[in-house]
């Protein structure tokens, strides 16, 4: 277990790149040979990742004693040995987890409860800082949670380090591009092995300011340093309920140990509820403004004004996926603050399925490719954030790890696209793609068929999870959220496959004659295509196992990943697969495809057909039938969505939401302003500079007086004496 | 005795003094219209020392007396000084005091 | 500690030196330049190294007590000793005062700026090193207050004589407004040598800041402490500069020369703050408990009040002169929450303060030598006329808004955090909404300093200096600002370095007042 134990070297080599790259980049390896520096530390970062995850996996399997949680209660001993015994795991320490773990509503699928809990694996190292008295340390946390993400972050950008080689080739500033991509890379593995929470508000930051820099990659253009400058200050905003939120934390346990913390939740549900409420809806703004959910996230499609390998890194592997990663961290704060075991609906899982639904909606009205995914990571981030909100854990973090490679796969498509088509990246200037771009075509469809959900590809089985997990719910379903899902599911269908009707079939619409990207390009587009396809295999349900025998590598990731330790105390509990939510789910998303089909199909033939319907209209009953439901389809269904719906969310994104956020800009500007010139030069420094110039006045007035004429002095003398001598005549 | 008509006199003689300091703008007449003031008070002091039968009051007058020739010649040396470097007695031209 | 041989002399020697290096260089003729400046140089660094010494001979296990402690007569009609010592929260701020004043004595080597004569402009440098350097090692309040107003001529005519257009109305109003500010501070001093008691009900009269420490104003009665306490605030809050008595700080700031700012920021305004913890609170503690709500209010004012001003800058020192009242009123919030953790977070954040409101004001005053102005909207593009120096704004304007990892943030959280659960039995519903308006703070933040380097850094410089070389940083700015960069980053990674050694006196002082407020 000497990976689990040390995982502190797996942020820490891309950081040492970072260095290395920023400061020797240029002068000792040369400016275009940087990426053999930045590749080889994430070659080696994804095979550690690997060795962890594999040592994981067999302390899963093969736990030694001091993993594994006591069952039985022995009060409440935490805090008190806390921060004593650093440098080794903490074992038994807070062995008191789980009082709950015999209540299974619906239990057993897979091993998820039969298996014992295991306890994360928690190394500290030293003394970061100490403050009142109090030691907190700085350390790692590892569990199955972290070395899935450890896997996907690590997996990910190197794939976008090797894509990068020829995206980015002659950059004007290639260097740095390279070493932000370590220190964003290192950053996010920083994240997700935060030990407390406030390595876990370092790692939130860092990530921010690193796709600042990467956002702003080509600051010398206005509209690119806008972008940069919107995602950091939206991050900004919601980062005031990140700290407030830990503060709440901190206030309540007075610990920033994140075990201690959910330990303490999951051992004692119930307490502490009003704190855990307000701790969560801080929170929730954190992850709203991070993982681009309603209403903040309109700078995730500015974002698009990075490079696109940072695009996917940004919105596959690291920056968004913190907050929903974090939600998954300490969920036992958000499952007892918003009441997810017993309510029906609560902020999470409305604010999730919203921002789903409105993300979908605005990815038809987009022209911009990359656009179009960014709504969909939007919606996407959406379904994690709603399935984490109807108590669907292990389904939102499965369907995180799928939607990282087929969005990446997306993402990076897209890329090769804009690199073959004269770098841009609007859809009415592509199409008939797929014969000059065979591979990036195959692999897009391949990730565009995962996205949708269609079967056997990754997405249909984590969409799926989170379908039934709606349904099913924890005590009580989330109907609400099962219709928006539904909805969301169709979408997605039909607005992938209006990308690739644009991009790649018809007639190419653009300048030049358009080329398939070579191999450095095009390996990692198989790679993530290949995940696409393969990456539900991590979480197959049970009884599609059984027939071929290997039921035992059922739910995997909910073996590996699910921190049990405390979910179990809190009572969540696991739907049963259902075949039916499956067949609904796939219909939903094969008829989204279908429609968009018909309908663009049906374009490309209008002339044709109408000619064919004004003609034998009468004989062709059967076909106008079917044209009326095309009708129905297209006009009432599609359009309502594509053309009203859409455009009025995007009116209302871009002239409300957006609006909102320039104006809260210029007003605590213009009141900055206003501000500054009547209280503080008006009132505050003029009354300063009154003081000063009462001295100066009178002192004017008296100086008069002094002529420097002698014989004005007397006179005064005299004057002042006769009067003297008059009053002292009156009064003796 | 006729102590008021001395006392007048004094009076006299001092507001005339007064008058001089204030309005000549001569600075030799300055200086005389100070001696006018000073022997005013000289004036004073012997009748009010006849009055009371003490000597102290013919004792200050030689004493102001002394004093009076002494500032009378620091004073005409100074005019003399003025006039030299500024071709002028006239008081009203010096005002390097002015506030 | 037995204080024995050299370590008597050593705190006396540090703050001495750069006065002895002022009065040799006097004796100098002006015509040997480099001479003199060598001479300045040199004192201040072995100032510097006698520090480094103090730092390692300093007792991190008793941080909590006085150490290279000397008592001896001074004025001995009034009492008055001289008395200097050095625990863990004197350590930190004389540390960042040694360091401060050499690299600023490296960065005008070559620059003084109009009208010259850098003898003048170095032995003001000096002198005012030993004011700043006695007054946080001080242990008299007379000894203290003499430091303190030391400090002030110097400063006086550095802004006075090499400052810019307005110079003669911004070092007039900073003289005269921190005069003010001391006046009513000295007599503060006087009603604390009267009136303090011990606990035996005997009448201390003294200065000695020990003998008033232990004390905690025993035997002056709470309305009478708040009354003492005003005077205290007012002396050390114009210092800070708390809002609404900030007004000097930007004008100051925008005319000084540019050694002058950043000696302003890193270190004068640290002894306002470093009042409040060693005299105000430990002396006062009924009179503080009284205050701290309003000192809170006043704090996260100026935080609000501060990033608007920010927003409406048009000249970049003004601007980080705005953000300097910012930054202090979160170390002020801290210091009102009147607990451990926010008064820690205060010290911290003066140094990290001083750290990187120094680095950024250096990096102003060179870009207006090569450019000539600091008006923003004629600025732009420096990333790409001097890309390093770019870089650097860039580094010190990330540090400013907090970002975790360097030291901004380790005196900005733990401060918002404090007021979560503020000390000696202030309302918690008052401080925690100090906390969320604090947390606003820190957007703000981020969005006059981004914006400030969106319009200053990014995108192609104006047309007005498109032809123009300008140039990168030079050598004598890389060594004196290395050490601040370097001081950001490992103040921020390893933050232990600073909060263990402050920790100690500072639970000493909250432990009196907590004392205090359950007596109450």
């Amino acid at each position: 277990m000497w990976m689990l134990e040390n995982a502190f070297l797996i942020p820490l080599i891309p950081a040492i790149s970072f260095v290395v790259i920023l400061f020797f980049g240029k002068r000792f390896i040369g400016a275009d040979r940087v990426h053999v520096v930045g590749i080889t530390a994430l070659g080696l970062v994804w095979v550690l990742s690997a060795v962890a995850a594999f040592q994981w996996t067999q302390r899963v399997e093969n736990p030694p004693p001091d993993a594994i949680v006591q069952v039985q209660h022995h009060g409440d001993d935490h805090g008190d040995d806390h921060g004593d015994d650093h440098g080794d795991d903490h074992g038994d320490d807070h062995a008191a987890a789980s009082g709950h773990s015999g209540d299974g509503h619906g239990d057993g699928h897979g091993g998820g409860h039969s298996s014992p809990l295991i306890r994360p694996v928690i190394s500290t190292f030293s003394d970061w800082w100490s403050n009142a008295g109090v030691t907190f340390a700085v350390g790692t946390f590892v569990d199955g949670q972290t070395v899935l993400l450890l896997m996907v972050v690590a997996s990910i950008s190197l794939l976008v380090h090797i894509y990068s080689t020829e995206y980015v080739k002659g950059d004007r500033r290639y260097v740095h591009y390279y070493a932000f991509l370590s220190l964003f890379t290192a950053a996010m593995l920083f994240f997700v092995m935060a030990q407390n929470i406030i390595q876990l508000i370092v790692g939130w930051e860092l990530v921010g300011v690193c796709s600042f820099a990467l956002i702003g990659h080509w600051w010398e253009e206005k509209p690119n340093t806008d972008a940069a400058l919107k995602a950091f200050l939206t991050n900004r905003v919601g980062d005031v309920g990140l700290l407030v939120g830990m503060i709440v934390l901190w206030g309540t346990f007075k610990t920033f140990d994140i075990d201690v913390i959910n330990t303490l939740i999951s051992t004692n549900p119930g307490a502490h509820h009003f704190a855990l409420l307000v701790a969560a809806c801080c929170l929730m703004a954190a992850v709203a403004s991070k993982s681009g959910q309603f209403p903040l996230h309109t700078w995730l499609p500015d974002a698009m004004a990075g490079p696109t390998p940072v695009s996917a890194l940004i919105h596959a592997a690291t920056m968004v996926v913190a907050g929903v990663y974090m939600i998954a961290r300490l969920y036992p704060v958000f499952y007892e603050g918003f009441s997810i075991g017993t309510s029906s609906i609560n902020l999470m899982a409305f604010i999730g399925g919203f921002t789903a639904l409105i993300g979908a909606g605005l990815a038809f009205a987009q022209w911009d490719i990359k656009k179009v995914l960014a709504y969909s990571t939007v919606s996407q981030l959406g379904y994690m954030v709603m399935a984490l909100g109807v108590g669907a854990w292990t389904a939102a973090i499965f369907h995180l790890f799928t939607h990282a490679f087929f969005k990446a796969c997306l993402f990076l498509g897209a890329g090769s696209v804009s690199h073959a088509a004269h770098h841009t990246f609007d859809m009415r200037k592509m199409g008939g793609l797929r014969k000059d771009m065979p591979h990036t075509y195959r692999t897009f469809v391949i990730s565009s068929l995962a996205l949708a959900g269609i079967f056997p590809f990754a997405g249909f089985w984590s969409k799926d999870e989170i379908l039934l997990g709606s349904l099913v719910g924890q005590e009580n379903g989330y109907p609400l959220m099962l219709i928006f899902g539904c909805a969301v599911a169709l979408m997605t269908a039909a607005y992938m496959t209006r990308v690739i009707w644009y991009t790649f079939h018809g007639e190419y619409r653009g300048h030049g004659h358009p080329h398939e990207s070579p191999k450095v390009m095009t390996v990692p587009l198989w790679i993530l295509a290949g995940m696409a396809v393969l990456a539900g295999a991590f979480n197959l349900p049970g009884p599609v196992l059984e027939p071929i025998g290997l039921e035992g590598l059922a739910h995997r990731i909910q073996t590996y990943a699910e921190p049990s330790v405390y979910l179990n105390g809190l009572g969540l509990s696991h739907p049963d697969p259902s075949l039916n939510m499956a067949l609904v789910g796939l219909a939903l998303a094969l008829s989204g495809i279908l429609i968009t089909y018909l309908y663009y199909w049906r374009r490309l033939g209008l002339h044709g057909l109408t000619e064919r319907n004004r003609y034998a209209r009468r004989g062709y009953t059967i076909l106008e039938n079917k044209y009326y439901l095309d009708h129905l389809y297209n006009d009432v269904v599609v359009e309502t969505v594509k053309r009203p719906l859409a455009k009025w969310a995007n009116r209302f994104n871009q002239n409300v939401l957006d609006r909102t956020v320039n104006t809260a800009g210029e007003t605590a500007r213009d009141v900055g302003r206003w501000v500054y010139k009547w209280i503080d030069q008006g009132a505050i420094d003029g009354s300063v500079n009154a003081a000063a110039r009462g001295a100066d006045s009178s002192g004017e007035g008296l100086r008069s007086i002094q002529s420097g004429k002698v014989q004005n002095y007397g006179q005064l003398l005299f004057g002042a004496a006769a009067v003297l001598a008059i009053v002292f005549v009156i009064v003796v | 005795m006729l102590l008021n008509q001395f006392l007048i006199l004094g009076a006299v003689l001092f507001s005339v003094g007064v008058y001089g300091v204030l309005a000549r703008r001569n600075g030799v007449m300055v200086l005389m219209s100070i001696e006018l003031m000073l022997n005013a008070v000289n004036i004073n002091l012997v009748v009010f020392g006849v009055q009371h039968g003490v000597v102290s009051g013919q004792v200050f007058a030689l004493f102001v007396i002394a004093v009076a020739a002494a500032e009378v010649g620091v004073g005409l040396a100074i005019v003399l000084l003025l006039y030299r470097n500024r071709t002028s007695i006239d008081v009203e031209d010096f005002d390097l005091m002015r506030g | 500690m037995e204080v024995t041989g050299f370590d008597t002399w050593v705190l006396s020697l540090a703050v001495f030196l750069p006065l002895v290096g002022a009065l040799v260089i006097m004796l100098i003729p002006k015509v040997y330049e480099t001479e003199l400046k060598l001479v300045a140089l040199g004192s201040s660094l072995v100032a510097l190294v006698v520090g480094i010494y103090i730092a390692i001979q300093f007792d991190y296990g008793a941080a909590g007590d006085l150490q290279f402690v000397v008592d001896k007569g001074w004025i001995d009609v009034i009492n008055s000793r001289y008395i200097v010592g050095l625990d863990g929260l004197s350590l930190p701020l004389l540390l960042l005062s040694l360091v401060v004043v050499p690299l600023c004595l490296i960065y005008s080597w070559n620059h003084i700026p109009d009208p010259g004569n850098p003898k003048a402009f170095f032995v003001l440098l000096l002198i005012l090193s030993t004011g700043m350097n006695g007054s946080f090692v001080a242990q008299d309040m007379i000894l203290f207050f003499v430091f303190f107003e030391i400090v002030l001529l110097p400063m006086y005519f550095l802004i006075g004589v090499w400052g810019g257009e307005d110079r003669r109305y911004a070092s007039l109003k900073f003289f005269l407004y921190t005069l003010f500010g001391s006046a009513l501070m000295i007599i503060s001093f006087l009603a604390l040598f009267f009136l303090s008691k011990d606990a035996s009900g005997e009448l201390l009269q003294t200065f000695d800041m020990r003998v008033l420490t232990d004390a905690a104003g025993v035997g002056i009665i709470k309305s009478t402490q708040v009354w003492i306490f005003a005077g205290l605030f007012m002396g050390f809050g114009i210092k800070v500069p708390m809002f609404p008595f900030h007004t000097w700080l930007p004008d100051a700031h925008t005319q000084a020369p540019t050694v002058g700012s950043v000696i302003l920021a890193a270190v004068l305004l640290k002894l306002g703050t470093y009042g409040f913890v060693r005299i105000a609170i430990p002396f006062l503690p009924e009179g503080a408990i009284a205050w701290a709500p309003w000192i809170g209010l006043l704090a996260v004012i100026g935080i609000i009040y501060g990033a608007l001003g920010c927003l409406a800058q048009k000249d970049m020192k003004r601007l980080i002169a705005f953000s300097s009242v910012a930054h202090m009123g979160f170390v002020m919030l801290g210091i009102a929450t009147l607990t451990d953790f926010g008064i820690n977070a205060a010290v911290f954040g003066m140094i990290a303060h001083g750290l990187i409101t120094g680095m950024l004001f250096f990096v102003a005053g060179s870009v207006k030598e090569r450019y000539h102005t600091l008006e923003i909207s004629r600025l732009g593009g420096l990333l790409k006329s001097a890309p390093r120096m770019g870089w650097i704004l860039g580094f010190a304007s990330m540090a400013s808004l907090g970002l975790p990892g360097l030291a901004g943030f380790w005196g900005e959280f733990p401060a918002i955090l404090s007021a979560y659960n503020p000390g000696a039995g202030l309302s918690e519903e008052l401080f925690r909404v100090y906390m969320v308006i604090a947390a606003i703070g820190t957007v703000l933040a981020a969005g006059y300093l981004l914006w400030l380097y969106q319009r200053t850094a990014f995108g192609e410089p104006t047309e007005e200096f498109a032809g123009h070389e300008i140039a990168d940083v030079n050598r004598d700015e890389w060594i004196a600002w290395t050490p601040f960069l370097i001081g950001i980053v490992l103040f921020g990674v390893w933050p232990n370095l600073i909060f263990n050694v402050t920790d100690d006196v500072v639970s000493g002082i909250t432990a009196s007042v907590e004392a205090i407020a359950a007596g109450n």
